[in-house]
């Protein structure tokens, strides 16, 4: 039995072993400054490149439209911000969705506040956008749309080609951010052909270092950068590299790319599992992520259960998941996702998220669908408040 | 010329005959509080304390803010020491001002407010002398007169303006002559220490830390019990009141924290009693806990934040069934005190920010919809005779873990 189930590898990841040794043999032999013009300089700026190459490789691109930065968040920042910055009259309408990571949905907020004209894009029931509001939404001067492809709450997957081929319809001049942190390394992504101009990756999701992500920006696109200094990654990023951390993101995309689709039907049958598991049994529950969504994300609401105390009880047995967002369970707000989605109140209260990687087992499902049997009836709200009623 | 910080305490010196014990104590968290920032020698006299560091490079504003957290200090002042001697005194006197009128931001405030002074280029001080050294040849009045024209004379940007002035420039000339120009109030009340120990019920939020920090300002050495309900709180919970207690520490000198597992008692009052009484019971349950770890660690008394009114579980109704669990005398030192009184205090305090982290939020299970905000002690009493209490709480009390913080 294993001393631990981690299910919650859409908030991180265990970095692998062959990652954490190389970096840990950069960072002790390769310490040169990639700027520097001695030989240190040269192999560490080698490095970089190198690591650059491998991701736009994986993604169809070239090395020259890769940009380092700290992650998801910055990444996302960078895309949307950066690009306005440097595109004043492409427009002042942007468009995005009601499902957004926080690293994008604050940035809108926060564009709304510089006078910019915001759509957010409803979904149904599946959290998938609705195509003919989007079509209704684009207008001359929509400058920028931002999508994420893999909803990192639910798993629920938007259908970018035919966002795309809207936009081209409709206004060829807008621009796609796709936010692709939970796609990066599940499924297959070739952002020049799916139509998409920015796209944002984060390391730490694929068994990567935490504190590296990249931005893809396709050739033509302009942004200006978000702090200046040293004029480093294309003038885009300033700041010395990591260089350790994007040697561990090159050999960790690699690593992850080797094996997607044989992850991805991993993760697709102990999906099934827990999936099936549960319906067996009298817990009363619902799941929150469609059939269709990438199955390494799995949302499960159960009746009259307060999600935080769920995952406390699970972690008592070693058993790590989510409450809706890791980022967002701090907050008292409730998941903006599935209330996007239109799932009750109460049923967003017991949301749980349970969040795969190749590493987990079969096993380890058929252990955690026994520890639900075991824990929910004990911590069903109902129970206890009838029996103090009888009293 | 020396540097050195002057302490001055008040309420200690009504205290009679006790007042050695007070000082001896107020000396012992003064120097508790600057460890770790070199040598110093501490001195009391005439109702002072003068702390003289060993090293030149000595941190002063760094000692002063330590200092404005030890209760029972009043003020304090960062001092020049100079020989009792009229020419010493003009020449430093002079040095200092220029000194501090060169400091950005520190008086600039009141003029740019509305004040007079720096909107014209000039500050406006005056001098205020005390004379405690009767064999110093000149007398108070003058000593300010000559010492004014002076400064007046020699440092550009001046003006005298007794009424309302931007700064005063304090002289007192004792053995020794101390100038300053600053007095840094603290929050006074009495040395940590000097008046028997308090075990406080801290639950996290924002009052009991508040609560414990005003018997401590009353000289209360303090001790904290924390009631976990882990897996039905998160284990952060269990971090933020250490974190909290670290901050208390900072006042109170050191904390001894007792954590108390409190899931068992929590679930079967939670299965076997009624929804409304189930805060009250709760309450009741965590006093006899708190009473008997009191005991056993010499505290007299039991500290809560609760404040007349403020939920359910503090009407006087509520608090006098409480009450009724415990024989030791509870201490409720925000009894009257408004919502906004007590958060004013938090923020001073800085307790406040680690007191909204919302860590605690899940065991809203355990909240019934409408509790009794009228319970009758009688049928609290039948409800706890259907649990086993007493053994429940034997085991609480056993599977408690203690650290000690700020030590």
């Amino acid at each position: 039995m294993a001393s631990e189930i981690y299910l919650d590898n859409s908030a991180t990841t265990r970095q692998y072993d062959e990652v954490t040794s190389l970096m840990a043999d950069v960072a002790a032999n390769n310490y040169g400054n990639p700027s520097s013009l001695h030989t240190r300089g040269i192999e560490a700026e080698r490095i970089v490149s190198g690591a650059r190459e491998t991701i736009a490789a994986l993604l169809g691109a070239q090395p020259s439209e890769i940009y380092f930065t700290s992650g998801g968040t910055e990444s996302n920042n960078l895309a949307v911000i950066g690009y306005l910055d440097a595109n004043p009259r492409k427009g002042r309408h942007v468009i995005t969705t009601r499902i957004e990571h926080p690293s994008v949905l604050e940035v809108f907020r926060h564009l709304e506040s510089k006078g910019y004209k915001v759509d957010y894009l409803d979904v149904d029931g599946n959290g998938r956008i609705i195509p003919g509001q989007l079509e209704e939404k684009i207008r001359p001067d929509t400058a920028l749309i931002g999508i994420i492809l893999v909803n990192n709450e639910t798993g629920t997957m938007q259908d970018i080609s035919r966002i795309a081929a809207i936009r081209d319809a409709l206004n060829p001049q807008t621009v796609i951010h796709a936010d692709a942190v939970q796609a990066f390394g599940k499924i297959k992504l070739t952002p020049a052909r799916s139509g998409i101009g920015l796209m944002s990756l984060s390391s730490h999701k694929i068994h990567g270092p935490k504190g590296v992500g990249a931005l893809y920006v396709s050739k033509g696109i302009r942004i200006n950068p978000l702090f200046y200094g040293g004029g480093q990654e294309g003038l885009i990023r300033s700041g010395t590299e990591n260089v350790p951390g994007i040697a561990g993101f090159g050999l960790a995309a690699r690593m992850t790319a080797e094996r997607t689709q044989e992850n991805l039907l991993k993760a697709a049958r102990l999906k099934q599992m827990l999936i099936d598991g549960l319906a067996s049994s009298d817990i009363e529950h619902r799941v929150n992520s469609p059939g269709d969504a990438l199955p390494y994300i799995i949302n499960i609401s159960f009746k009259n259960v307060r999600a935080e105390v769920l995952l406390h009880h699970l972690e008592q047995r070693r058993i790590f998941v989510s409450t809706g967002s890791a980022c967002s369970s701090n907050k008292k707000n409730r998941s903006h996702v599935l209330a996007a989605m239109n799932i009750s109140q109460e049923w967003i209260d017991g949301a749980i998220r349970f969040s795969l990687s190749h590493q987990n087992t079969e096993e380890e499902m058929r252990l955690t669908t026994d520890a639900l049997k075991d824990i929910i009836p004990v911590i069903n709200i109902r129970k206890k408040s009838r029996a103090g009623r009888n009293i | 010329m020396k540097k050195v910080i002057l302490v001055r305490y008040g309420e200690i010196m009504l205290k009679g005959l006790n007042r050695p014990v007070f000082e001896s104590a107020l000396m012992r968290n003064i120097k508790h509080s600057l460890s770790g920032l070199g040598k110093t020698a501490i001195r009391c006299s005439q109702a002072r304390i003068y702390i003289e560091p060993g090293q030149d490079d000595f941190d002063f504003e760094g000692a002063v803010s330590r200092l404005t957290k030890v209760l029972g200090i009043v003020s304090v002042s960062i001092v020049w020491k100079v020989a009792s001697d009229f020419e010493e005194i003009k020449k430093y006197s002079a040095e200092m001002v220029r000194e501090y009128i060169s400091k950005p931001g520190r008086i600039t405030a009141k003029a740019s407010a509305g004040g007079p002074g720096a909107s014209d280029g000039t500050f406006r001080f005056k001098v205020e002398t005390k004379r405690g050294n009767k064999r110093f040849p000149m007398e108070s009045p003058e000593i300010s007169r000559q010492l004014g024209g002076y400064l007046l004379k020699s440092v550009p940007g001046l003006k005298v303006d007794v009424n309302d002035p931007d700064f005063v420039f304090f002289v007192e000339v004792r053995e020794h002559t101390y100038l300053y120009c600053d007095i840094i109030p603290a929050f006074g009340g009495l040395p940590v220490g000097t008046s028997g120990k308090g075990m406080l019920l801290l639950s996290g939020g924002i009052d009991s830390p508040v609560a414990g920090w005003m018997m401590a300002k009353r000289g209360m050495e303090i001790e904290a019990v924390h009631f976990h309900t882990y897996p039905y709180t998160s284990e952060r919970a269990r971090d933020k009141v250490i974190t909290l207690a670290k901050i208390m520490a900072q006042y109170c000198r050191r904390i001894r924290l007792h954590i108390v597992p409190f899931t068992e008692i929590q679930l079967g009052i939670n299965d076997r009693c009624p929804q409304e009484y189930l805060t009250i019971l709760m309450r009741r349950a965590m006093m006899m806990i708190s009473e008997k770890i009191a005991a056993q660690n010499g505290a007299i008394a039991l500290i809560t934040g609760e404040s007349l009114g403020q939920v359910a579980s503090q009407t006087a109704e509520a608090m006098a069934v409480t009450n009724n669990a415990v024989s030791m005398p509870v201490f409720r030192p925000l009894i009257g005190m408004d919502k906004n009184e007590v958060v004013e205090i938090a923020r001073k305090i800085d307790t406040y920010e680690t007191s909204i982290l919302p860590y605690e939020d899940c065991c809203t299970v355990f909240v019934a919809k409408h509790p009794r905000t009228k319970p009758k002690l009688e049928e609290a009493q039948e409800y706890e005779s259907r649990l086993d209490l007493e053994e429940m709480i034997e085991r609480a009390i056993r599977d408690t873990e203690t650290m000690t913080i700020g030590d």
